[in-house]
C-alpha cells in the first residue's frame, strides 16, 4: 500500500481517472447550454445525453460543482405531499433516487430510515390525515400513526415535549430516506462528462442575448456562448438570470439554515419533522445530527448564519430530545431558497422561445433532482413540458391556476 | 445582535420586527386587465438589490418603509409612509 501511495504522489500522470472531464476551452457554440452546475441542471445534462442523444451540452457553473443549495439542504427524500400533482412528481423521484447509485454507479448512501412528520395539535392532525389519504389514493405509503407507534419508533422522543406541546400523532412515511447530497451532483456529472457533456465550473452567466423573442445565446464572463436552448437551474439565483432574460417571476429568496452536531454513536433512525417546531433532525451516517429550520424571515441574498436560527433551533430540539442538552455544534450554513407563493416548483418554457426554467426549488430542491432533470431533459429536448411537470409552469401565475403545496418543508399549517 | 431603526421608537433588536414585504404601488383594478393585475399579484422584483419594503414594529404597531439592500442586508434608510 505505501509503495501503490508512493507511485500515486510521483506519478507525471493520473493513475485513477479523474471524476470529471476538465474540457479545455469553451467553445463559441453549443446546442444547450445549462446554466448551474448543482444537482438539478447536472441531472437534466445527464438524462438529456442519455435519453435522448443531445451531448453538446456545456454546463455552466459560476462557482464549483453543486456549491449552492445541492450541499446546502439537509438530504431527506420524501413523496407524502399533499396535491395529487406534487405527490405524482416527488413519488417519480422517489423511484428514480432506489436505483439511481446503481445507475451512476457511485454509493450515494441512500438510506430509507421512515419519515415522522409530528402532530402537536388537532388541526395539524387533520391536515395530516388529508395528506394520508391523498397518499395512499396515489399508492404512496403513508399513514397516520399515534403517539404508541411514535415510541416505539424512537423511544428516545419525550412525547410530551417539555409539557409545551404535546405531540398527538405524526404522518408516517416509510420511504422516507436520507442520501449523500453532494455525490448526487457528482454522480450526474461525471455520468454526463462520460457521454460528452462539458462541465465549466467557474463561468458566470452575464447576459443572455435573445432576438425576436428568441434565445441567441449568453454571455459569460469567458466570451459569449452561441446557442439556441437555455435551461436555467439555479434555485436562489433565478431572479438574477431571470432579470437578464427580462422575464417577471414570483420568486422570493430568503435564506435557510442548516446545521450539524458532532458525530454521536447511531441511535436516531427515522427522520423526524415537526412543522410546528420548525424542526427537522435525521442522524447522517457519519453519526452528525443533521438538522434545519423555518426560513429565515425576510428576503436576503445572503448565505450568512445567525445565532438567532441556532439559539432558536436549539431550544426546539432540546424539547423534542432533552438529553441532547451537552452536544455541541459542528458547523452551521445557509442556503438561498426561491420561494414560490404557492410552494410549488416552476418548471418548463418560458415566454422566451428556447429559454426554459427549472426554479422555485424552495425548501423542497434536493429530492426532486432526479425527476426535475428527467422532466426537464424532455422539456428542453420536445420543446414542450412533460406531463409530471404541465401543472408547474411559469404561465399558471398569470392563469391563477395554482398548486397549494402545503405538504413542503418549512411550511406551518 | 441586529438592530433596525423605527422611525417612531428609534434602534430596536430586529425580533421586535416584521417583513411586509415589497412596496409596490397598486394598480386600479377597474382598469387592468387579468394579466396585469395577476402580475401585480404575483410577481416580484426578486434579484438583489437596494429595495424599498415594508416593515412593521410589532411591539407599537407601527408600519413604516425601510430600504434595504437586499444583497448585504444593510437598512439604508427608514421612514414612515407619507401617503404619496
Amino acid at each position: 500500500m505505501p509503495y501503490r501511495l508512493l507511485k500515486y504522489a510521483l506519478s507525471q500522470q493520473y493513475p485513477e481517472a479523474r471524476m470529471f472531464r476538465v474540457p479545455k476551452r469553451l467553445k463559441n457554440r453549443y446546442d444547450v447550454v445549462i446554466i448551474g452546475g448543482g444537482g438539478h441542471g447536472l441531472a437534466a445534462a445527464y438524462y438529456l445525453a442519455r435519453d435522448y442523444g443531445i451531448t453538446d451540452v456545456a454546463v455552466l457553473e459560476q462557482s464549483y460543482l453543486g456549491s449552492g443549495g445541492t450541499g446546502r439542504n439537509t438530504a431527506i427524500v420524501r413523496s407524502n405531499y399533499l396535491t395529487p400533482e406534487g405527490v405524482r412528481f416527488y413519488d417519480e423521484s422517489v423511484r428514480l433516487f432506489r436505483d439511481l447509485s446503481a445507475d451512476l454507479d457511485l454509493n450515494l448512501f441512500y438510506s430509507e430510515r421512515g419519515h415522522f412528520t409530528l402532530a402537536h395539535t388537532d388541526a395539524t392532525l387533520r391536515t395530516m390525515r388529508w395528506r394520508a389519504e391523498v397518499n395512499k389514493h396515489l399508492g404512496v405509503n403513508s399513514e397516520l400513526v399515534g403517539p404508541a407507534e411514535i415510541a416505539e419508533a424512537c423511544p428516545e422522543l419525550d412525547l410530551s415535549c417539555g409539557g409545551h406541546f404535546p405531540i398527538v400523532g405524526a404522518l408516517y412515511h416509510p420511504p422516507g430516506a436520507v442520501a449523500r447530497h453532494d455525490a448526487v451532483a457528482w454522480g450526474y456529472g461525471r455520468a454526463a462528462g462520460q457521454r460528452g457533456v462539458e462541465i465549466h465550473q467557474q463561468t458566470a452567466v452575464t447576459a443572455i442575448r435573445i432576438r425576436n423573442g428568441e434565445v441567441a445565446g449568453v454571455e459569460t464572463n469567458r466570451g459569449f456562448i452561441e446557442t439556441r436552448k437555455v435551461l436555467s437551474a439555479v434555485a436562489g439565483y433565478t431572479p438574477r438570470i431571470t432579470h437578464m432574460a427580462g422575464i417577471r417571476t414570483p420568486l422570493v429568496i430568503h435564506p435557510l439554515q442548516a446545521c450539524v452536531t458532532e458525530p454521536l454513536k447511531p441511535w436516531l433512525n427515522a427522520i423526524i419533522v415537526s412543522a410546528s417546531l420548525h424542526l427537522y433532525v435525521s442522524q447522517s451516517s457519519r453519526g452528525e445530527l443533521v438538522m434545519g429550520a423555518a426560513l429565515d424571515p425576510y428576503e436576503l441574498h445572503s448565505t450568512r448564519s445567525t445565532l438567532d436560527f441556532a439559539e432558536g433551533l436549539a431550544g426546539h430540539l432540546l424539547e423534542l430530545f432533552p438529553f441532547l442538552s451537552d452536544v455541541k455544534v459542528l458547523r452551521q450554513w445557509a442556503g438561498l431558497s426561491d420561494m414560490t407563493p404557492d410552494f410549488s416548483p416552476i418548471m418548463g418554457r418560458t415566454e422566451v422561445k428556447g429559454f426554459y426554467i427549472d426554479a422555485g426549488w424552495g425548501t423542497w430542491g434536493f429530492k426532486a433532482t432526479p425527476v426535475s432533470g428527467k422532466t426537464m431533459a424532455y422539456t428542453v429536448a420536445k420543446d414542450d413540458e412533460h406531463e409530471l411537470i404541465r401543472p408547474f409552469t411559469l404561465s399558471r401565475f398569470a392563469e391563477y391556476e395554482l398548486v397549494g403545496e402545503k405538504g413542503a418543508a418549512s411550511v406551518g399549517h | 445582535m441586529k438592530l433596525m431603526r423605527c422611525p417612531v421608537n428609534g434602534l430596536r433588536p430586529i425580533q421586535e420586527f416584521a417583513y411586509g414585504g415589497l412596496f409596490r404601488p397598486s394598480p386600479d383594478p377597474d382598469r387592468s386587465t387579468d394579466r396585469e393585475w395577476a402580475d401585480y399579484v404575483f410577481s416580484r422584483s426578486g434579484e438583489p438589490a437596494l429595495k424599498k419594503e415594508w416593515w412593521y414594529h410589532i411591539a407599537s404597531g407601527t408600519w413604516f418603509i425601510a430600504e434595504r439592500d437586499t444583497r448585504t442586508d444593510e437598512i439604508v434608510e427608514t421612514y414612515l409612509f407619507d401617503g404619496a
